[in-house]
């Protein structure tokens, strides 16, 4: 790979998202929710970053974070070097063309009163008013080609779709304006095996012919490993480890990813053979002291219930646990 | 006998003029402390299958013809108050979403015992004795204290350990369990899953798990029945289909997981998708899909062939490619 593509696209530094927590003179007292605490991660151009961990763990909270759907409490995000945490709306209207999200419902996330047409002009109507008609037509037939759609799609609505070739409708408009850069946020997790096969298929062939960087929200380990080229565990807010793909799942390092690779089902007869973890995830609400982990990890020691481990390099993967640290493991 | 036989069971939803079908003559047995799965996708009538052994199905759905047996009754003949008896009694089940399952009104501890209750003449004391004793065995931690919890106190995956421990309070002979892990976390899957596995065996009791989630029905099931819009396509014994599948859909899904693959590469997909209800092809149903269908599979409707332990309903079986795993099985 050339020097460009390992240029970083998007940074993370330190972003941390709190809910809650403020009470007003009509408004009950809310618990505060830490979701993110001290995130820091770097999206180089050209990644299939994979961004997995279980349910209430902050994945979604981190990507919507970046794509700006709900600035972080604090830290910043950078694109291309530029801090965009912080600008308007209207400031930011030139990285919204370049970064675009796809979501994991796409019966929630395609407006039912609009045509296919009128879903995929939208965009280039709002960022390019000097294109003309025939203009927006050319291209939205273009990329509705480009993903596998049938172009007469383009008068119907979606609810006379199934959900894969809504899910592709959703990539198409992901990819009206040309984006450097594309948010999936479990773009697979609400269909079949078999489609989850074509839009996965189509995710890649849309990164190979327009150089796209994707960061991919999934719950699901099997597809990070076949898709991703990066991949950051993550539990309860916390990234606990950070690796290339082919590392992390050769030799996985944090107790966490161990369990949560342990427990992924396998076909080869072996039965269910897991990691077990003892008791349950707490809440953010209430988030344990020291590594947000200990109260789980079989390994944990005082250390562990006292100081919070950060990432730390050591050879193949990253991984923040004082275990691995001191090879207690 | 086999415990559970279903025969040529066919399923009809009437809607005004037209009437769909939804299942073309499905036959299965299950024996005693057997685990059977039956897998795939959305609309291939795994659930309404399922739902069809204990008369479930949603009005105005109907069986149209075929047999249900169980321990030798044809339970699609039996009355209301008859297969009330059957139902939650010698046959449970256990649903996807068990927050939907469970009362939110109720306590743990009152939905138990008003289960033992309706089943049992069994005095309060005593009804209370055992469901703690059921939330003991599904590893609940202070059973005591969680009779008294309601189910939003609970996480989901203690939550469907509690619907698990509901199943098994009047010692079931057979737990039909829809999707019972679909929606939770794989760390909590892996631990219902071991956990269920774990009681069918020390209980002897029989299950029926539907699921699309391919190895799950390798680590859980002794056979496994693949469906495909309405009718088996493929049935056996779980190990021999998932190492050597022979009918084109199951290959099919089979190869489109990304762990049969070779990572980076592109996965291998099935065309299109699965036919609506109302607009099923001639001749086999996947003909429009399948690769190697030829003018016959749009004509003649494949029988299920070849020994017991493993058959497949398709004509082209002998002339097809040999089945080689890539990818992590390899």
């Amino acid at each position: 790979m050339s020097e460009l593509a390992h240029s970083p696209l998007v940074e993370i530094e330190n972003v941390e998202q709190r809910f809650g927590g403020s009470s007003g003179f009509l408004s009950p007292s809310q618990p505060l929710v830490k979701a993110l605490n001290s995130v820091s991660l770097t999206i180089n151009k050209g990644d299939s970053f994979c961004l997995v961990g279980e349910s209430g763990c902050g994945k979604s909270t981190l990507a919507r974070a970046v794509i700006g759907l709900n600035p972080p409490t604090a830290g910043h995000i950078k694109y291309q070097g530029n801090r965009i945490d912080n600008l308007s709306t209207r400031e930011r209207q030139p990285y919204t063309r370049k970064m675009q999200m796809v979501f994991q419902n796409p019966y929630a996330s395609l407006n039912p009163r609009m045509t296919v047409a009128q879903t995929l002009q939208e965009p280039l109507q709002i960022h390019f008013p000097t294109m003309s008609r025939a203009e927006i037509e050319a291209k939205v037939e273009e990329v509705m080609l480009s993903v596998g759609n049938d172009p007469s799609w383009l008068e119907r609505y979606p609810h006379e779709f199934s959900g894969g070739q809504r899910q592709r409708i959703s990539i198409a408009r992901a990819l009206m304006l040309d984006p450097e850069f594309i948010v999936a946020d479990e773009p697979i997790s609400a269909l079949d095996v078999s489609i989850q096969a074509q839009v996965l298929n189509v995710m890649m062939e849309a990164q190979e012919s327009r150089n796209l960087t994707y960061l991919f929200i999934t719950h699901d380990l099997s597809v990070v490993e076949h898709f991703g080229n990066r991949v950051a565990v993550m539990y309860l807010g916390t990234v606990c480890e950070l690796a290339d793909t082919k590392n992390l799942f050769a030799t996985p390092r944090h107790p966490y990813t161990q369990a949560l690779l342990s427990a992924v089902p396998k076909m080869d007869g072996s039965g269910v053979n897991h990691v077990k973890m003892s008791g349950e995830v707490p809440t953010a609400m209430d988030l344990p002291s020291g590594c947000v982990f200990h109260t789980r990890c079989p390994y944990a020691n005082d250390r562990c219930k006292r100081e919070i481990p950060k990432l730390k390099d050591n050879g193949d993967t990253q991984t923040a646990c004082f275990a691995v640290e001191e090879g207690r493991l | 006998m086999a415990l559970l036989e279903v025969k040529d069971l066919q399923v009809e939803f009437p809607l005004g003029r037209k009437t769909l079908k939804a299942l073309h003559g499905v036959s299965f047995s299950l024996e005693k402390g057997e685990r059977l799965g039956i897998v795939g996708e959305s609309g291939a009538g795994k659930s309404v299958a399922a739902f069809s052994i204990l008369n479930l199905l949603t009005r105005p759905g109907r069986i149209s013809a075929g047999e249900v047996r169980f321990e030798g009754r044809d339970l699609s003949k039996l009355s209301a108050d008859e297969m009330r008896q059957i139902r939650g009694n010698r046959i449970s089940m256990i649903f996807q979403d068990p927050m939907m399952t469970l009362n939110p009104v109720l306590t743990i501890g009152t939905q138990m015992i008003e289960c033992l209750k309706a089943h049992r003449d069994i005095s309060d004391k005593e009804a209370k004795e055992l469901a703690i004793a059921r939330l003991r065995d599904v590893m609940i931690p202070s059973p005591e204290k969680r009779m008294d919890s309601y189910p939003h106190e609970l996480s989901g995956g203690m939550r469907q350990r509690v619907v698990i421990a509901i199943a098994l309070l009047t010692d079931p002979s057979i737990i039909i369990a829809d999707e019972p892990t679909t929606a939770l976390d794989v760390t909590i899957q892996a631990e219902i899953m071991s956990l269920m596995l774990d009681l069918c065996k020390t209980n002897n009791v029989g299950l029926i798990l539907i699921t699309h989630d391919l190895a799950v029905v390798s680590q859980v099931t002794e056979k496994m029945i693949v469906m495909y819009a309405g009718r088996i396509v493929e049935q056996g014994e779980t190990q021999d289909i998932i190492n050597n599948p022979k009918h084109p859909y199951t290959r099919g899904l089979i190869k489109a997981l990304p762990q049969e693959n070779l990572p980076g590469a592109r996965l291998n997909q099935i065309r299109g998708s699965m036919p609506s209800l109302d607009a099923i092809p001639v001749g086999c149903a996947f003909n429009p899909r399948c690769d190697f269908a030829d003018e016959n599979c749009c004509k003649n409707l494949p029988e299920l062939a070849g020994p017991i332990a493993h058959q497949a309903a398709c004509t082209k079986i002998d002339t097809l490619p040999e089945f080689t795993a890539v990818g992590a099985r390899k």
